[in-house]
């Protein structure tokens, strides 16, 4: 291999950034308010990192989750600049000011902070059957399945429950009983498994007043969404199922032939 | 603070893990069971596992579980318990197809079945040839996201089961009575408010503790809370030294590009563009074990030849280098590796690289340096999981450990690849089994009254404190010296200096307290007792690594740069004695003799370990 520039210049200077953080404490807050903080950066730290430095060196009260700090665990979505995003999954660099304003999710309780009830949320996960269902005698190793059928529900088996789609969805700010694009995308990660033998119960459910039809296919989800999962698409295939009355899932005698 | 709320189960399960989650749909068929995490299980790190999970299915290539079982003793150094590695490797392949039925996306063969791939240290005999061994395919794998697909399906078993959660909830002590758990008590994040659950059996599974070090893949959660919490109830923690830093950091940053990379013929490179590994590993290359590799690195940065000067090399995963070199196992087929292939095989680690590094790999090698990532040792138990006292074997009855937390050491000195998330279902399916036994075996015993009032006590002591220093300048000076002296590379002096630090950094954290004083979600309070964790486990690695006297698997002393097996071919067990004072003993390795020419001999003789 021939010698390459070093991309690691200019890791080590920093910038001085004005972070804007909508704080609300239950125990001594009427309303939310804003508060600003100054806090140095550097050009590849996730903006999950200036808030922890802000949370660290200026104000331990600060409440925010976080865990696996690199996009996979979905502890972290919040409202930044206005769009919902995960903390640790935007740097520094990448950042169009030096101002960025941060503040919860919209459409779930406020607990303290950036912190919010997820317990809707993840109830309306629940509801879909969110499961694989196969009531036939489990043979003594796996069941088959062709790589084309495995494809096929792919992009759901990438949901990390981050809320980021359902917490951008203004039907659902309108309406918290309407599913969100979240668990439909994980109904569709079953609806469309060849191995799975409930889609017909799951589309039910999301033929429900609350269910899919409340989608007007607006697309902030997919914009949303820090795994890129094409949130809308989804939805719309789910929806074609039920009115076509077809699941199409790629037969095994298809594919070989 | 409020009076405790009181709970009972039969069983209770602390850590929603893969291990955790596991163990929860075993036992919870059975008996009363409930999850308690101070996590969404949805968040738990086993969701951050890329490469896969290592089970002999014979899917591909020809493989065996005996094979697996010698590579797993062989990349472990040799101290590791040979019956429970025989479990592991011969239960892994039901596990899998257990998975695969609860309905895990596994990626798969032409033919429909679970494909699989090769990964550092997983071998079998040549065909033809059984003198040598050459690279298997045994890692099973869902993309790179197989550990996000374990945890997504367990959990959603655990739903299908109607499994109780307590989410948020966050273990702070152990109810122990005349030497058996009985419970435990934890703070229920969202409100301050304690709980305590009394059980007849409590397991650990509460995952890893990177966080002691200062560059690491591990998630901020990870700070070994159980087995420290454990260790103040003078319960051993085994094989402390044992620490493996992964070779595939990305720079600066620790989170982890998936040894996949050079499963599927990345290659690493110097500041020179030389292939490095071809001196140090000759045969396996790239794909040696990660503590081989990692000591690489650190030798390569250290003559000078890191890039530009610095203490990082590249991992080159575009197409045209993997063709050049035919490092990937599909060359064997003929065909070359395009684009497509490496974006279908490895999208995580494209995604990761663009993200915080801006770089396309498909482009531009990577900077990488090693991170620290795996925990061999834990909480000592024996292959049923229960948790062991001391180093004589006697039982802690109540108590159980599986996952990351724990050492049943199957993975001894260094931990190969794809064997943690085996360990996770194999270890987490027994452990749930057998608590569910002794659920129904034995009745509940009785609990203080005020169970909880130690821990009561230690937050009302956290958050009368004031400030007098950020607490997090603790936990850095922490990571730095960890990372420095009892990282790849140990010495005695190094790790004296360690101790000492140890002991100062104990002191400051003492001595000052937060500035958070509210109830709900003091996530201040929280990190601080994490941080309090993580020293007491410094403690005890820092000590095993001084008694450890020779260089084995990830340890490598650079004052004592062989392996002793004389002296060192055994187990150490670190229990806490006063406050920071760490007593060292040792146990046995379980070794499987056979007979051999009407002789006992080890089956798995010991020999010297090269790649
Ligand atoms: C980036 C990365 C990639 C990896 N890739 C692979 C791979 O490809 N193959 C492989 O085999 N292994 C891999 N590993 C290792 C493997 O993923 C981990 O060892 C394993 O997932 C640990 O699982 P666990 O169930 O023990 O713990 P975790 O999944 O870490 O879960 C710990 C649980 O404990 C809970 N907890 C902790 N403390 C408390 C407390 N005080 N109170 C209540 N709950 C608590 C947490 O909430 C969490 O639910 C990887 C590790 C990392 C970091
Ligand atoms: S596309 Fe549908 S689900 Fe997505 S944001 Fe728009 S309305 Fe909501
Ligand atoms: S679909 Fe995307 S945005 Fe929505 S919860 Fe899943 S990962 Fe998050
Ligand atoms: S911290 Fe896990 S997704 Fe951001």
């Amino acid at each position: 291999m021939s010698e390459l520039t070093d991309p690691t210049k200019g890791y080590l200077s920093t910038r001085m950034l004005t972070v804007q953080l909508k704080r609300f404490d239950p125990e001594k807050d009427k309303e939310p308010h804003w508060q600003e903080f100054k806090v140095e950066a550097r050009p590849i730290d996730r903006v999950l990192d200036v808030l922890m430095k802000v949370k660290w060196d200026q104000d331990d009260t600060i409440g925010l989750r976080k865990s696996c700090g690199h996009g996979i665990c979905g502890s972290d979505a919040m409202r930044i600049n206005g769009q919902n995003n995960l903390a640790c999954k935007m740097i520094v660099q990448n950042l169009k000011s030096d101002k960025i304003t941060v503040e919860p999710i919209l459409g779930l309780p406020v607990i303290k902070d950036l912190i919010v009830d997820m317990k809707p949320f993840f109830d309306h996960y629940k509801s879909i059957m969110p499961f694989l269902v196969n009531n036939d005698p489990a043979p003594t190793t796996e069941r088959l399945q062709t790589p084309e059928q495995r494809e096929r529900f792919d992009d759901g088996t990438k949901c990390i429950l981050c809320a980021c789609c359902t917490t951008a969805c203004p039907p659902f700010w309108g309406n918290r009983e309407y599913v969100g694009p979240a668990a439909i995308v994980n109904a569709h990660r079953f609806i469309f498994d060849s191995r799975d033998q409930a889609a017909g119960e799951r589309l039910e459910i999301l033929n429900d007043a609350e269910g899919v039809w409340r989608c007007r296919t607006v697309f902030n989800c997919t914009s949303a969404c820090p795994r890129g999962i094409k949130v809308t698409q989804l939805i719309s295939e789910v929806k074609r199922a039920l009115i076509t009355g077809v699941v199409d899932v790629p037969q095994p005698d298809e594919v070989l032939a | 603070m409020n009076t405790p709320t009181y709970h009972r189960f039969d069983t209770i399960i602390v850590g929603s893990g893969g291990a955790g989650l596991m163990a929860a749909l075993h036992s919870g068929k059975e008996v009363g069971t409930a999850v308690v995490s101070k996590l969404y299980p949805m968040r738990s790190h086993t969701g951050a596992a890329a490469g896969g999970i290592a089970a002999a299915l014979s899917n591909i290539e020809d493989d065996s579980w005996e094979n697996h079982a010698y590579d797993t003793i062989k990349g472990g150094d040799f101290v590791v318990d040979q019956t429970p590695v025989e479990i592991l490797c011969r239960e892994a392949v039901e596990c899998i197809y257990d998975l695969e039925h609860m309905g895990l996306p596994f990626d798969r063969t032409p033919d429909g079945r679970i494909s699989q791939r090769r990964f550092g240290g997983h071998t079998r005999p040549v065909p033809g040839d059984s003198s040598k061994r050459e690279p298997v395919m045994r890692s099973c794998h869902a993309a790179d996201r197989t550990g996000h697909m374990i945890l997504q399906t367990l959990y959603q078993q655990c739903i299908k089961q109607g499994v109780t959660f307590f989410d948020e909830y966050h273990m702070l002590d152990l109810i122990m009575v005349e030497g058996e758990c009985r419970g435990i008590v934890a703070i229920e994040i969202a409100t301050g408010r304690l709980h305590v659950f009394h059980a007849k059996s409590v397991m650990l599974a509460t995952g890893g503790f990177g966080r002691m070090f200062k560059v690491t893949s591990n998630a901020f959660a990870l700070t070994g809370d159980g087995p420290a919490i454990a260790y103040r109830h003078g319960i051993p923690v085994e094989d402390m030294e044992f620490y493996q830093f992964h070779p595939t950091g990305i720079y600066r940053l620790g989170v982890l590009l998936t040894e996949g990379c050079r499963g599927d013929g990345g290659i690493m490179f110097n500041g020179k563009g030389e292939r490095f590994m071809e001196t140090y590993a000759p045969n396996m290359k790239e794909l040696a074990s990660r503590d081989v590799c990692s000591r690489s690195i650190y030798e390569e940065v250290r003559a000078g030849r890191g890039v530009s000067g610095k203490d990082f090399v590249y991992l080159d995963i575009r197409p045209s280098t993997i063709n050049k070199y035919k490092s990937s196992p599909i060359h064997r087929d003929g065909l070359e590796v395009d684009d497509h292939f490496i974006e279908s095989r490895l999208s995580e680690s494209l995604e990761l690289s663009r993200t915080y590094l801006g770089i396309d790999p498909l482009k531009e090698p990577m900077p990488i340096q090693p991170t620290a990532h795996y925990a061999m040792g834990g909480t000592p138990t024996d292959f049923e999981t229960r948790v062991l006292r001391n180093a004589s074997g006697e039982i802690v009855p109540g108590l159980y450990a599986a996952g990351e937390s724990a050492c049943v050491s199957v993975h001894g000195a260094n931990r190969l690849g794809t064997n943690s998330l085996v360990d996770l279902v194999v270890f987490g399916r027994r452990a749930g089994k057998a608590m569910a036994r002794f659920a129904k075996e034995n009745d509940f015993k009785p609990i203080p009254k005020d169970a909880a009032a130690p821990t009561k006590k230690q937050i009302e002591s956290v958050l009368s404190k004031p400030r007098t220093e950020p607490w997090i300048r603790i936990r850095d000076e922490l990571q730095t010296v960890m990372m420095d002296e009892c990282g790849v590379y140990r010495t005695a002096e190094g790790l004296g200096n360690a101790s000492k630090t140890v002991a100062k950094l104990k002191k400051r954290y003492e001595s000052t307290g937060i500035q958070d004083k509210g109830t709900v979600f003091n996530t201040g309070l929280l990190e601080y007792l994490e941080l309090g964790c993580l020293i007491d486990l410094a403690a005890a690695t820092v000590a095993s690594a001084e008694s450890r006297k020779e260089s084995r698997g990830a340890h490598s002393r650079e004052d004592f740069p062989d392996r002793d097996d004389v002296k060192h071919f055994n187990h150490t067990f670190a229990t806490k004695e006063g406050d920071l004072g760490v007593k060292i003993d040792t146990r046995a390795v379980d070794v499987i003799y056979v007979e051999k020419d009407g002789q006992k001999v080890p089956k798995y003789p010991l020999e010297v370990r090269k790649y």
